[in-house]
């Protein structure tokens, strides 16, 4: 099964070429963006951007969490 | 730290707070964003904590500040997200309106600032979650660690 799928896998360095087409050439038009980069990340896949976003804030609320003076002598 | 490290953080802590802010303002036009002029602004917190120790770096960045800047951030970034919820999640609503509506040439033309639609109030939303949330952090294990 895996040799008959690598076999049947597209020659390297030539990608099945629609998705990337698409955006490169309507994501001006699309989201007014310049930077297509921008464009990707905070419009066409904003749900993974927006799991990045919620991955930080736990990990700023566990480091928080855990590092937090016990006794409370600190300022913190 | 010796007199020196103070003296060259404090050169250094407007630069880098003005170039992390370029990074964040410029995101939608030019290479970088939110997330990664996020960093750059908090790596300036680091700066501090090393040069001036963590308590004195904590009595001004207050946590509680802190935790307000980074939620909120992500509020306003899944409040923009849910605005376009009339066509579909994550719609780009502001494209046409004038706020920030241009919709630019084909090609690249990286004068025309007044674009991206909600991508640039994005870009601001997640660069308050990551700036207040990696400073948190670098601040909370200074403060563990007692670098001073």
């Amino acid at each position: 099964m895996v040799f008959a799928c690598a076999a049947l896998m597209r020659p390297f360095g030539t990608p099945p070429s629609m998705m990337d087409d698409y955006i490169i050439n309507n994501s001006q038009q699309e989201t007014g963006t310049n930077n297509v980069v921008s464009a990707v990340v905070f419009d066409y896949r904003g749900y993974d951007t927006l799991g990045e976003a919620t991955v930080l804030f736990l990990t700023a609320t566990a480091v928080i969490m855990l590092f937090r003076d016990r006794k409370g002598e600190g300022t913190n | 730290m010796s007199k020196i490290v103070r003296t060259t953080a404090q050169f250094l802590t407007p630069a880098i707070l003005l170039y992390g802010l370029y990074l964040i303002v410029h995101g939608h036009v030019t290479s970088g964003g939110g997330f990664q002029g996020g960093a750059v602004f908090a790596s300036s917190a680091a700066l501090l904590v090393v040069a001036f120790g963590s308590k004195h770096v904590a009595a001004f960045l207050k946590e509680h500040h802190l935790v307000v800047l980074s939620s909120s951030g992500a509020l306003i970034f899944i409040g923009l997200a849910f605005a376009g919820m009339g066509v579909t999640f994550f719609y780009n609503l502001f494209v046409g309106s004038p706020l920030f509506g241009n919709i630019p040439a084909y090609g690249s033309n990286p004068e025309d600032i007044w674009t991206g639609g909600t991508v640039p109030l994005m870009n601001f939303a997640v660069a308050m979650n990551v700036v207040a949330g990696l400073s948190a952090i670098v601040i909370a294990m200074g403060l563990a660690l007692r670098i001073r």
